[in-house]
């Protein structure tokens, strides 16, 4: 065979050995961290040679030193492009820190300042005739309120909210639609305090009701339903439509459609928004606080008198100046924390369990 | 028993856009019947009224008479849901429900109508799978995802969902445009295989397959963007890739474009 009429490249490369150019310069795997041990070694020196003698100048003087040089060192062996990659990924994790820090420092305070006040007693007896200087005393009350309130709330505004989204997303045409959009979309800035003067105005005030656990979830599921049905809503409109018409081809009414392939098929997402909602108004105490007025008794029922709630207990152990009452607080924020994961764990099995493997 | 389809003077809108105008045809029953054209021509947009799917988009509207048997499905008292019952639909991308298994999804018509019977519905499971020829693919994965399975495989499984309602006329929108020759030759074979018991309407932009599947051929054309796709010319397969009697069609089917 002839090669004579093939051309030979116009171009020959600077790298003789592979003219199409396709290798490239590649740090090995440990120089980033070697720079960043070498940043804080840097970083370290300056704290012990110069007057700087702030901890968190330093932390960010050894971050500054490691992008710099991580950068030059990148450019210079692997030039730009990568370079480039290396800056931004740099960037990237630094974020990530800076979002994680404030997440773990509040769980971390939460804990080892609740922990140790944490007991089998505080968990099962209330706060009926303990004073601020005395030591005892528990939230059991406290759990009761919060947890009939916020399932109170959550059985009236999840169903609603849900109803409401569906009609949006697979009813709603024109103007009804685009005014109970904009309603909602209202309610999502309603600041929580408006959500509970509207409650102790209405229903309390010129209902004449009075304070119940029950005015205090009528304040959350005010709060709740923009939330379930804006994510609710988001979460329909990703499930293809070619779902829908392939319920609607096989003769199964629209309804129907929509209740067991529509909504199933969103249901994960669906149950993350909730979640959300219910997380949300279970650390309202605004809203509580002028609706559901906090007592030290036991009243387990959310529909007559006073109850108390757990951010209306932080709030008001928080507030008075002896250690034992703001030791009650730390330990309840921790105990409502644990309710709201064990919530949403409890609620993340369930949706799992409807999912196929 | 299958059912005859005559279409008259069907006419289609998108909102304020006709999308087709006046097509008349008839539909044989027990007989495969193509729809073949151009992109955009309305070949689709046919097929979805005959079973009333056009209307489910918003501001879709039909005009003309569809009837079934005899009956007008546009007729007032008629109830769209029973006759999507009747004349069943596979669409080009499969579209299994990705929250239910094999099994939920071959019989997930009937579920949803409300049977419940547990030995009813495996012996259809069965019988659908093996009338799509699925049966020996998946007799074993039976509970696993219908999302699993690969995209011919899938098709199957959505035609072996449409014919587990038992339908009358079976509508097929390019149900083989993301399949491989293989599984293609497969859904032909089973397309012969269902003619014995169904009505069936098949699109596609493949004229091998138009000619190797189908009795009847309707080629529909359009003179230029934003004009309404019309019918052409309607007629026997053999004629119609033979000896058409348009020259548009003629034109269309020997590859060259008018
Ligand atoms: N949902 C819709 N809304 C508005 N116009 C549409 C819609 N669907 C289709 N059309 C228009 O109607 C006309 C016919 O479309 P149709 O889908 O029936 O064509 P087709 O023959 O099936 O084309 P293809 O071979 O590409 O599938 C086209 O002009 C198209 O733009
Ligand atoms: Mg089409």
């Amino acid at each position: 065979m002839s090669t004579a009429t093939v051309p030979e490249p116009t171009a020959p490369t600077a790298d003789g050995e592979d003219r199409l150019n396709l290798r490239g310069a590649i740090l090995p795997r440990f120089v980033p961290f070697a720079v960043a041990a070498g940043s804080v070694v840097v970083a370290l020196l300056i704290y012990l040679l110069t007057p700087v003698d702030s901890e968190i100048q330093i932390v960010l003087m050894a971050a500054l030193i490691f992008v710099v040089a991580m950068t030059a060192v990148s450019t210079s062996i692997e030039g730009s492009r990568r370079a480039r990659d290396r800056f931004a990924t740099t960037l990237v994790y630094g974020a990530f820190l800076l979002a994680v820090i404030p997440l773990v420092a509040v769980l971390a305070s939460v804990i080892g300042k609740g922990a140790a006040r944490l007991s089998p007693s505080f968990l099962t007896h209330s706060m009926n005739g303990i004073g601020a200087r005395d030591s005892g005393g528990g939230i059991y009350h406290a759990i009761i309120g919060t947890v009939e309130q916020v399932l109170i709330a959550s059985a009236i505004a999840v169903p609603f909210g849900l109803l409401v989204a569906i009609y949006l997303v697979e009813y709603g045409r024109g103007r009804i639609s685009r005014t109970i959009s904009f309603f909602v979309d209202v309610l999502t800035g309603l600041p929580s305090i408006i959500a509970g003067l509207f409650v102790l105005a209405f229903w309390i005030l010129a209902l004449g009701q009075g304070f119940s656990g029950f005015a205090g979830s009528l304040a959350l599921v005010v709060l709740m339903i923009p939330t379930v049905v804006r994510s609710a809503e988001e979460m329909l409109k990703l499930v293809p439509n070619e779902l829908r018409e392939a319920g609607y081809a096989l003769g199964v009414p629209k309804w129907r459609t929509i209740l067991r392939v529509v909504v199933p098929t969103a249901l994960p997402g669906i149950v993350t928004g909730v979640m959300l909602a219910v997380a949300r108004v279970s650390g309202e105490t605004a809203p509580v606080l002028l609706t559901v007025f906090g007592t030290n008794l036991i009243n387990a029922n959310p529909f007559s008198g006073e109850q108390s709630s757990l951010p209306l207990y932080i709030y008001s152990q928080a507030g008075q100046p002896q250690q034992f009452a703001i030791d009650r607080a730390w330990a309840a924020a921790l105990v409502l924390i644990i309710i709201i994961m064990v919530l949403n764990l409890v609620a993340r099995l369930f949706a799992g369990r409807s999912r196929l493997k | 028993m299958a059912t005859r389809i005559e279409v008259t003077g069907l006419t289609a809108y998108y909102g304020k856009f006709k999308a087709v105008s006046d097509v008349n045809l008839t539909i044989e029953p027990k007989n495969v019947t193509a729809f073949i054209g151009p992109s955009g021509c309305g070949k689709s947009t046919v097929l979805r009224t005959l079973n009333r799917m056009h209307e489910v988009l918003p501001g879709a509207r039909v005009e003309g008479r569809v009837l079934l048997d005899g009956e007008d499905l546009y007729g007032a008292g008629m109830d769209p849901v029973n006759v999507r019952r009747t004349v069943g639909m596979v669409f080009q991308r499969p579209n299994p429900f990705p929250t239910m298994s094999i099994y939920e999804n071959v019989i997930a018509g009937l579920k949803l109508n409300g049977i419940r019977k547990k030995a009813l519905l495996d012996e259809r499971v069965e019988e659908s799978l093996r009338g799509a020829n699925l049966w020996d693919e998946v007799k074993d994965r039976l509970n696993r995802p219908g999302a699993g399975l690969s995209g011919g495989q899938q098709q199957r499984l959505c035609i072996a969902r449409a014919i587990a309602v038992e339908p009358q006329v079976l509508l097929m929108d390019e149900p083989c445009s993301a399949l491989d020759p293989i599984s293609t030759l497969a859904i032909e074979d089973l397309i012969n295989k269902l003619k014995s018991s169904f009505t069936i309407v098949i699109v596609t932009h493949n004229m091998q397959q138009a000619s190797r599947v189908s009795d009847a051929t309707a080629f529909f054309s359009l003179e230029k963007t934003g004009d309404p796709g019309r019918l052409v010319e309607f007629d026997k397969t053999s004629k119609i890739f033979t000896n058409p009697s348009e020259k548009r069609t003629e034109d269309y089917v020997s590859g060259r474009f008018g």
